[in-house]
């Protein structure tokens, strides 16, 4: 059928994995050898002895620490989102309301809010509420600033349930709460998983709110050890790349097992 | 109030039910948890920031009203005029550089041979690293005594990237394409598999070739997903901080002090968060105005393209 050979993008897409592929390549060789040996080698030299160092030390750093609060932070987060989300989602479309509807809107220009944009206030009402150095102070309006994008993913995917399905349970008399659970749940277990990998990828790598609404070592996230280490380390290269893998494992994991959901909820799931 | 609309619009389709049919719709109530916690975290801050930008506050105390001190100062500014400069240079910058390159990718990733789909997964990590993360890397990558630029001179020069305006604007624009074209590739992905396959057959029929197809069929028919592309590359780009903070600070001198990290030294930096935050709202101000446009473009308020926009 589609018999278009794009040879210049065909190309470009080889150049284009030499871009990505070449800076993910030194950084993990990178981490695996010694400072000494890195500055022997280069950036772009072969490794010669592979070495497991790099990571210990980050490990024994504080990094073990970081990572134990960026876990609590993330867990947080989706457990927020997917409380919040469903609910709100299933509202929007299928109730008549104009309130209903007014919130939607809310939503939809939230999508346009910057973090950057609050953050002064939000350390206002942070610090006024006792929560500043707080990881609970980090986790509320993180979440909060998840909910427009993944509002949208869930209720297009929501959209997508079919009018028969409600007519059908409505005739069995059905609560709102009966058909939430037995028929909209278990549906939309696509934009479920969605939103829940997005949410969490939004807290993983979460930076600015942490960096302004926090101050101490027990509070510090991984994004923020790995400012620190930067700004106080710089010239252990491998020992500060290896912290950045470390940053990463979860993610690729993740990545892994849940491509699908991330990038169709990406590319849009109900816009087909 | 529900009720009484849901029961209206049923009776509309089927005459024959009764009230007990309309329960079936969810109320404003199933909303209300979200949206309370969305109001509290996202909007009262919001409408905050423009109250604070009337105040003068160094961050410990309460603060105090000053009129319109800060916003009068901020425009008397020669650091914060350049920097709105520089936030709009670095995002046409931006836009210039990663519009052909996701476009390309976009329309060829659409096609359907396994090793597309393989390349497009490998694509993709750079979008899920934290930006902390990419920036830390191409730090280190660039770092002129132990990076890339040591060992290729001939291409560097003396090869401190991070030392002129050119450089670290190039760096800027450089980091900030590898991060984010996997995303606008995607975009278009989806776009260019939306073409109706029709109209290829009209054209192989009429006899045009691969260049002239992408030309006039593939580009026109990707016009939706290239405005919503450079608009969110216009917000996202406008707002760029974390990247700035880590690779650049800011230099060399005030060469690359964009507004959102103004913003950041004003009001976390000089504890001076009154102007900080009249910085923010400046920002958020440029970003409602393309917010608006984004949405009547997209179509999100018709919900006709759900996510093809994120």
């Amino acid at each position: 059928m589609r018999r278009r050979p794009n040879v210049l993008a065909g190309f470009g897409s080889l150049v284009w994995l030499f871009v990505v592929g070449l800076p993910l390549y030194t950084l993990l060789a990178a981490t695996l050898q010694s400072r000494a040996d890195y500055a022997a080698n280069g950036p772009l030299g072969l490794p010669t002895h592979l070495t497991l160092q790099n990571y210990l030390d980050d490990l024994d750093g504080g990094f073990g620490q970081y990572f134990l609060n960026t876990v609590i932070v993330t867990v947080s987060v989706v457990a927020i989102v997917l409380l919040v989300v469903p609910p709100l989602s299933y509202a929007i479309v299928r109730s008549r309301g104009r309130t209903t509807n007014l919130a939607f809107r809310l939503f939809l220009l939230g999508l346009a809010i910057p973090a950057q944009a609050v953050i002064v206030p939000m350390f206002y009402v942070i610090s006024k509420a006792g929560l500043y150095d707080n990881l609970i102070g980090v986790i509320l309006p993180t979440a909060a600033f998840s909910l427009p994008v993944c509002a949208l993913v869930l209720t297009g995917v929501m959209r997508d349930i079919t009018p028969e399905l409600y007519e059908a349970m409505a005739m069995d008399g059905a609560a709102p709460w009966r058909v939430f659970l037995q028929l909209v749940l278990p549906l939309s277990k696509g934009g479920l998983s969605t939103i829940t990998v997005f949410s969490a990828l939004q807290a993983w790598n979460g930076f600015l709110f942490p960096l302004v609404l926090t101050q101490s070592d027990e509070t510090k996230v991984i994004t923020l050890g790995l400012y620190d280490f930067q700004t106080q380390y710089g010239i252990n290269v491998p020992g500060l790349l290896a912290a950045v893998v470390l940053s990463m494992i979860p993610i690729l994991l993740v990545y892994l097992f849940a491509r699908r959901a991330l990038v169709q909820g990406l590319m849009g799931v109900g816009g087909k | 109030m529900t009720t009484t609309l849901a029961t209206g619009a049923v009776t509309q389709r089927r005459p024959a039910s009764r009230a007990g049919t309309a329960v079936t719709r969810p109320g404003f109530a199933w909303a209300l948890p979200a949206t309370v916690f969305f109001v509290l975290f996202a909007i009262v801050p919001l409408v905050l920031v423009a109250v604070l930008s009337f105040t003068r506050w160094n961050g410990l105390g309460s603060p105090e009203f000053a009129g319109l001190d800060n916003w009068s100062r901020l425009f008397d500014d020669p650091v914060m005029v350049k920097s709105l400069w520089l936030s709009l240079l670095l995002t046409l910058l931006g836009v210039a550089v990663q519009t052909p390159i996701s476009i390309l990718l976009g329309v060829w990733a659409a096609g359907n041979q396994r090793n597309r789909a393989v390349l497009s997964a490998i694509y993709f990590v750079p979008l899920l690293l934290s930006a902390t993360a990419v920036s830390v890397l191409w730090r280190a990558l660039l770092d002129p005594n132990f990076g890339i630029p040591a060992e290729a001179e001939w291409l560097f020069g003396d090869g401190n990237l991070f030392g002129t305006q050119t450089g670290a604007i190039g760096v800027l624009v450089l980091v900030g394409a590898w991060q984010f074209t996997p995303f606008h590739t995607l975009i278009y992905q989806g776009a260019a598999r939306a073409v109706p396959q029709v109209l290829y057959q009209a054209a192989a029929i009429d006899g045009a070739g691969t260049v002239r197809q992408f030309f006039h069929i593939t580009l026109p028919q990707l016009r939706n997903a290239i405005i919503t592309s450079v608009i969110l590359m216009v917000v996202g780009g406008l707002t760029t901080f974390d990247t700035v903070l880590i690779l650049t600070q800011g230099g060399p001198g005030t060469d690359t002090t964009i507004s959102a990290y103004y913003m950041y030294q004003k009001a976390f930096k000089g504890f001076d968060f009154g102007t900080g935050s009249a910085v923010a709202l400046l920002l958020v101000l440029v970003a409602a105005v393309i917010s608006l446009v984004v949405v009547r473009l997209s179509g999100y308020d018709r919900m006709r393209s759900t996510t093809e926009g994120l």
